[in-house]
């Protein structure tokens, strides 16, 4: 005998779903794999650890560390005081956190050089002080903070406004300070939805490629970052050297994906779901 | 610790929700502040605890002006009406943290021990590894009572510490809430919309309407003595009668009730469901429209002639059909002139 379900719909929905995911998702990402496998495990590792491959992994790694680490700070500033101040223009503020999802993102990044060129707005202020962003590591961090802000805010923000105010006054009649309430409340609960915020757009980082490229400079060891370099592969009908760099982008955001999952299933334990 | 309130007044944006309340709770007090939805009664809760400032008048607490000190200084415990646990923590954790916030310094050890002793005190010894999901609404409760406790407070604030749970794990709680009381001796403050709670927990009650003191007394002088009709209607089941007074005595639809000291002219009659009776042979005339049984009692809804509708309980083996016609006393009631 079947079981019975209330809820209509399961075998369509279910089938659309996964059609769709096979398609659109899983199929790409396997022929990605047997492109990159289609070498020999000597060719694939030499492509992969070529110190050329190995500079571009370390400053798209590192800049993306950094620019999360900027968005984390930053974007929880932002989603807090949207959520818990009035102010005029709040609305406006609002719309414009998302303007980095709309935006092609090649106009992010010929909009940032001319502002962080030597000449620019920016740039011109800076340059006196020696701080160059333009054409360096910089300058992709200043890109790849730009492109991942929204994940951050939008992933804190619901949770933010979600959060009783009880909890808040109820910390601080039993005599906690602003400080403690923060780090001891306030935090510990919004932390796993910034761990999911941190790992959208750290593997945003990872694989931002238009906001970059005009940026970056793309220096070979110094601010190439991976993504260019397996199009640059391409470029030179070397399907196999991309596919194989890409892979190593495509096995990283696995990697960092799997470890936020269960670093936030540990932070959820409390909710008593798993 | 005794609390005083001096013409108090708070208003929301337009809405006054607190009028001029002066208000005095004796040193180990058990008071409730009891009212309907809007009375102010959260609000001067929340005032006395210091989660809202009043717009104007003071809060003392013994001789100490307390107008201006902030919550986390006032030394208060409150327990929240959802309780307002911290869900990542354990109840345990719950219960310690006022302890680990606290600018008195305490080995984890200490710590440890009197997490165990309230959890002991709460009857919860042996949970204080579940986090708050995976305990029942009443323990929550509790939870709640031991981490307000957990930072001696010298003044215990509840708001509606028992509107969330069932009806019997409630009446449960009030009974154990009132133990702890006594063993304890924390003057106690606590709001609720439920007359039986506040007659079954309180030494004092203090009814509020429209954010002013409507009466304020123990349990029996605002039962027995309601100063109004509001009061008299707030506290339970009530039937409303007009009637005209001369020379101390009141006319009722047909019938007569003494009604000393009031002052002539028209007025209106509370009478409880149990303070009237059914007879047969005299009072007021009145037809049984329904009758509805219960474990304790008959209720009959009758129709006097003038087409009032009245509820009144009678014992259970009072034979009486609906379209029944009979008479109806009245044993007590509270009358009130009207202006």
């Amino acid at each position: 005998m079947t079981r019975r379900r209330v809820l209509p719909g399961l075998p369509l929905s279910l089938g659309i779903t996964l059609v769709y995911v096979g398609l659109i998702v899983a199929l790409p990402l396997a022929a990605l794999a047997v492109k990159a496998a289609s070498l020999g495990p000597e060719d694939y590792w030499r492509i992969v650890s070529s110190p050329r491959a190995v500079a571009s992994y370390r400053v798209t790694a590192l800049s993306a560390a950094t620019a999360t680490a900027f968005n984390l700070v930053f974007g929880l500033s932002l989603a807090w005081v949207l959520v818990r101040y009035r102010f005029p223009g709040k609305r406006l503020v609002d719309a414009i956190v998302d303007l980095p999802f709309a935006l092609p993102t090649a106009v992010a990044g010929i909009a940032l050089t001319t502002l962080f060129a030597p000449n620019g707005w920016f740039g011109s202020i800076l340059a006196p002080f020696g701080v160059k962003v333009a054409y360096t590591p910089l300058g992709i961090m200043v890109a790849m903070s730009f492109t991942s802000l929204p994940f951050i805010v939008r992933t804190v923000q619901p949770v933010l406004e979600d959060l009783d105010p009880a909890l808040e006054e109820a910390a601080q009649s039993l005599g906690g300070s602003d400080s403690e309430i923060f780090l001891r409340v306030i935090l510990p609960l919004l932390t796993p939805a910034l761990l999911a915020g941190v790992s959208l757009a750290f593997a945003r980082s990872l694989g931002e490629f238009g906001a970059i490229i005009f940026i970056a400079g793309n220096q070979p060891m110094e601010t190439e970052i991976t993504a260019l370099l397996s199009f640059i592969r391409l470029e030179e009908y070397d399907y196999q050297a991309a596919a194989a760099i890409a892979s190593v982008l495509l096995i990283t955001a696995f990697a960092m994906l799997a470890v936020t999952n269960l670093l936030q299933a540990r932070a959820l334990r409390y909710t008593g779901r798993s | 610790m005794k609390i005083r309130l001096d013409h108090v007044v708070k208003t929301f944006d337009t809405f006054r929700a607190v009028r001029d309340v002066s208000l005095e709770i004796g040193s180990g007090e058990l008071v409730a502040l009891l009212g309907p939805s809007g009375s102010g009664k959260t609000t001067i809760l929340r005032m006395v605890a210091g989660l809202e400032y009043s717009d104007a008048g003071t809060i003392h607490f013994g001789e100490q002006d307390a107008t201006a000190i902030p919550v986390r200084d006032r030394g208060v415990g409150f327990v929240f009406q959802h309780y307002a646990l911290f869900p990542h923590m354990t109840v345990a954790e719950n219960v310690a943290f006022g302890m680990k916030v606290s600018k008195v310094k305490r080995g984890r050890a200490e710590i440890d021990r009197r997490v165990g002793e309230l959890l002991d005190l709460v009857r919860l010894s042996g949970l204080g590894g579940r986090f708050p999901t995976q305990i029942s609404g009443g323990q929550r409760q509790r939870v709640a009572l031991a981490r307000a406790l957990a930072v001696d407070p010298k003044v215990l604030l509840l708001d509606e510490p028992f509107g969330a749970l069932d009806a019997n794990v409630r009446r449960e709680l009030r009974r154990w809430l009132r133990e702890i009381h006594e063993a304890l001796g924390i003057t106690t403050l606590f709001v609720t919309h439920d007359q039986e709670e506040a007659l079954d927990l309180a030494d004092r009650i203090v009814i509020l309407n429209e954010g002013r003191i409507v009466q304020q007394g123990t349990p029996e002088q605002v039962c027995r003595s309601p100063n109004s009709a509001f009061v008299t209607q707030f506290l339970g089941d009530a039937n409303r009668l007009e009637a005209s007074i001369r020379d101390g005595r009141a006319r009722i639809a047909g019938g007569e009730i003494a009604a000393p000291g009031v002052t002539d002219g028209r007025a209106e009659v509370f009478v409880r469901p149990s303070d009237l009776d059914w007879s047969d042979t005299g009072g007021i005339p009145a037809t049984v429209t329904r009758v509805i049984d219960r474990p304790e009692n008959r209720r009959i809804l009758a129709r006097l002639g003038d087409g009032t509708s009245l509820e009144l309980d009678v014992p259970p083996e009072t034979a009486v059909r609906s379209q029944d016609i009979g008479f109806v006393r009245i044993r007590r009631a509270n009358v009130f002139p009207l202006s």
